[in-house]
């Protein structure tokens, strides 16, 4: 067994709260932690990872401190997010360099490398690899010593298609093998191929945990606002509002659109145009106003 | 205490970055000076010792110490890969150490080594001044290593501090200032020069027992802060 622990934890740089009061705990199998950028996914696997120590609680593996204590790398393995990574040296010296620094020797950094399927690019410089080869020697060189433990910063970034479905089937077996397995994403449908288990973190704070199923959930049933010029706003308006799935319509004059609160979502798509046909009003333009990540994220604290 | 990887690691990215040149540049400069200083004015212990005080040890001896001791760790803090170095279970004081030896080896090699070879060139190593040269750039490169490979672990602007250090303090403070001169490596070293060389050929700010004291006193220090450095080293994300 392996798990994290995250106890209370807060984070704090000068005036800034990165993360605030969170308690979660990353257990074996795929864990996704999911949120927008600049909302602590980072610093949390940062604090997770041993190279930055919480203001305020507790992060601990198996009920050993992770902060200062070297040892416990034995056990986990770090996919960092930026790029460098000695990049004078052939992709096989890399991963060579990390074995030995674990104490092992050629024959596990071959066989890491033959894992993410590098070994045809093992002898050029890392230099003249794409971003996706150095994702994966980065892979290789956390999995020399077999860790229980992997975590992984926004591993799929400039990642193509196919390089993304193999480092998923890869991350998958690992944790089907009982392994601990964290990464960070900001994209929901990434998370949800991957990870049966969702942490959700806003703006420092722990969202929402659990399974994506429940998480999906939340995020289509939420109310959705769209901006709607037609027309004539006002007859569209009158239709629409005996529907039971709109809560709330506001004819902004000034602006000559149609504000439209509705709270289900798949009805209200179907509806909107069917009710302009019936009353013979020309849609203009309908446009979601709050579809970024921060606002669906935003209700999810909420929820 | 020693680790072959770190070690392996650390020279290939000093001698593999494109601020090694300064490493050749520098001693090659010293040793076509001396050449020829001593084809133009014959061999001459004044003039052999105002070129390894002035240029060998007061400025060559010092930026080198800045290129490697900084080298030997700040562009791996700097670009984030000292991850690959900390996430592994290997003890912070071995990884500095390490670091420490790779530095004082390159700053041996591309300083102490060409001011010998340039001593020899210039007087024939006449009064033993060329091996009292050599010997003050050693430990001067020892403790050089420790402070700017300290320096590596503490600023991310560790080679213009270096520098500043090395030229401002080092060089221009110290023949001006009296004072200075008393807390400065060059002088330090330079007591071993005055007791290795001809009676009154070297002369030094100095004793050498208070000198060697506070060269090891330097470097002991350097290396135990930097290695408390590496410890709580921290990686703010990037968001």
């Amino acid at each position: 067994m392996s798990t994290i622990c995250i106890d209370n934890v807060s984070r704090w740089f000068g005036n800034v709260v990165a993360v605030n009061d969170v308690s979660m705990t990353v257990g074996p199998g795929v864990t996704g932690l999911l949120g927008p950028n600049g909302a602590g996914k980072s610093t949390l696997i940062n604090m997770m990872g041993g190279f930055l120590a919480p203001s305020a609680g507790t992060v601990t593996l198996d009920g050993q401190t992770i902060w200062r204590n070297e040892q416990i790398y034995r056990h986990i393995g770090i996919v960092p997010e930026r790029e460098a990574m000695y990049d004078f040296l052939t992709g096989r010296e890399f991963v060579r360099a990390n074995a030995e620094l674990h104490g092992l020797g050629d024959r596990e950094a071959q066989r890491a490398l033959a894992t993410v399927e590098m070994e045809y690019a093992q002898d050029r410089r890392i230099d003249t690899y794409s971003k996706g080869m150095r994702q994966r020697v980065k892979m290789a060189s956390a999995l020399v010593h077999e860790p229980s433990v992997l975590l992984l910063d926004e591993p799929f970034n400039g990642m193509d298609p196919r390089q993304r479905m193999q480092l998923m089937d890869l991350l998958r077996a690992m944790g089907a093998d009982g392994r601990t397995v964290l990464f960070s994403s900001h994209i929901l449908e990434e998370v949800e191929q991957l990870a049966a288990h969702i942490e959700v973190v806003v703006a420092g704070r722990h969202a929402a945990s659990g399974d994506f199923r429940k998480i999906r959930r939340l995020m289509t049933d939420r109310p959705h606002r769209y901006a709607v010029r037609s027309s004539d706003d006002r007859a569209l308006a009158a239709a629409l509002i005996s529907d039971p799935s709109t809560s709330g319509i506001e004819v902004d004059v000034q602006e000559g659109v149609l504000r439209i609160q509705a709270v289900d979502f798949g009805r209200f798509t179907e509806l909107l145009p069917r009710v302009a046909r019936a009353h013979g009003i020309r849609l203009l333009t309908v446009s979601p106003s709050d579809e970024s990540l921060e606002s669906v994220f935003s209700y999810l604290v909420a929820a | 205490m020693y680790n072959p990887t770190v070690a392996r690691l650390t020279y290939r990215g000093l001698l593999g970055r494109r601020r090694a040149l300064i490493l050749f540049v520098l001693p090659a400069l010293l040793l076509v000076l001396s050449a020829a200083v001593r084809m133009l004015t014959g061999a001459d212990d004044n003039t052999a010792t105002s070129v390894l005080g002035g240029f060998a040890l007061a400025t060559m001896v010092p930026l080198i110490g800045v290129i490697a001791g900084t080298g030997a760790i700040g562009p791996e803090i700097d670009d984030g890969s000292v991850v690959y170095l900390l996430a592994k279970p290997v003890k912070r004081p071995t990884i500095i150490l390490t670091k420490l030896v790779v530095a004082i080896g390159v700053t041996v090699a591309f300083s102490a080594v060409p001011t010998l070879i340039a001593g020899f060139l210039l007087n024939g190593n006449s009064q033993q001044i060329a091996v009292a040269y050599a010997l003050a750039a050693t430990v001067a490169s020892v403790a050089y290593s420790a402070i700017f490979l300290l320096l590596g672990t503490v600023t991310r602007h560790a080679v213009v501090a270096g520098l500043v250090y090395a030229l401002v303090w080092e060089s221009l403070f110290g023949s001006l200032i009296p004072g200075a001169r008393t807390l400065s490596v060059q002088q330090w070293s330079l007591a071993l020069a005055e007791k290795t060389a001809g009676a009154g050929a070297v002369t030094a700010d100095v004793s050498l027992p208070l000198g060697l004291t506070l060269l090891t006193a330097a470097t002991v220090a350097a290396t135990w802060f930097a290695a408390r450095r590496l410890r709580a080293l921290t990686l703010a994300g990037e968001e």
